[in-house]
């Protein structure tokens, strides 16, 4: 297997990560999708680090998991409270300004 | 030939899954395929000899995440329909422009990558997976390691100040009439609907 293949699988990842955040109004899907393209740039980054010899790819790849950790955990808060106000979670509902 | 197999089997379990989860409707299904997903991206790090990585794959997301998004959906009503449309085709448009245009960055970046500096921490086959990211992670990238800590820190008590409002009622301990006339109570000064 060469380093192609595995950008090649990342990119189509990442491309069905990007539709889903364009195309999906729920909330919990467009978080859904966030994780799904963070996934993909974590397989780019260790596959680059395997082919390259080199450590650095896995170090970003282990620090993206931590932000994606915490991004869900606000992620969820702001979403539980969005909730609790407008009784449900599509996005069209959090616009409130005319323009 | 192992590897081919592996790599190719696992790589349309993935994208199976993630088209699942980015296509379908119901946000169970959704959830499930997303975590079956994680664990076939685990199974990519294991081909590509990040055990560690693999690990924490496994553990953080089908372990925490998923469990921290199956949670928070006994907050929401989640079966609910949700109107979908595309108000706006134009901004589609625009955005479906960008999204081919990333694409081709992404094809032409190992073309970029050719003459990238390599060997900046080379991987050393006889001590390990673990040990080796063990001795990066707690000498050079320490500063970060210890950030991304305190960055944890702060998003769990950020989750649990946002998601534990109007968290001091219990409706388990309360009779059946003592709830209805907390709803009611509640329902009369504030119209949020």
């Amino acid at each position: 297997m060469s380093l192609n293949e595995y950008l090649i699988l990342s990119t189509i990842i990442f491309s069905i990560g990007l539709i889903g955040v364009i195309r999906r109004k729920n909330l919990l899907m467009l978080f859904f999708a966030t994780e799904i393209m963070l996934n993909a740039v974590n397989i780019g980054l260790v596959a680059i680090s395997k082919f390259h010899g080199d450590l650095t790819g896995q170090m970003f790849a282990f620090f993206i998991v931590a932000v994606a950790a915490s991004e869900v955990a606000i992620g969820l808060g702001l979403l539980i409270l969005l909730f609790k106000r407008k009784n449900n979670i599509n996005l069209d509902s959090i616009q409130s300004m005319k323009g | 030939m192992f590897e081919i197999v592996a790599f190719y089997l696992f790589a349309f379990l993935t994208i199976g899954m993630f088209s699942l989860t980015v296509f379908t409707n119901n946000v169970l299904y959704a959830l499930c395929s997303l975590a079956a997903g994680m664990i076939f991206i685990s199974s990519f790090f294991f081909l590509l000899n990040a055990d560690f990585l693999g690990v924490v794959q496994i553990v953080v997301y089908t372990g925490a995440v998923m469990a921290l998004y199956a949670f928070g959906m006994m907050f929401f009503d989640s079966m609910a329909e949700i109107k979908e449309k595309v108000s706006n085709p134009r901004l589609a448009f625009v955005l479906s422009g960008m999204v081919a245009l990333i694409i081709v960055i992404m094809f032409a970046a190992p073309i970029i990558g050719e003459n990238a500096q390599t060997g900046l921490y080379p991987i050393h086959p006889e001590y390990g997976n673990v040990q080796d990211i063990g001795l990066v992670l707690f000498t050079k990238y320490l500063i970060p390691f210890e950030v991304a800590a305190v960055m944890l820190l702060v998003a769990m008590i950020g989750g649990i100040i946002l998601a534990g409002k109007k968290m001091d009622v219990c409706y388990s301990e309360m009779t059946e009439s003592e709830i209805e006339a907390y709803e009611k109570s509640l329902e009369t000064p504030k119209d949020t609907k």
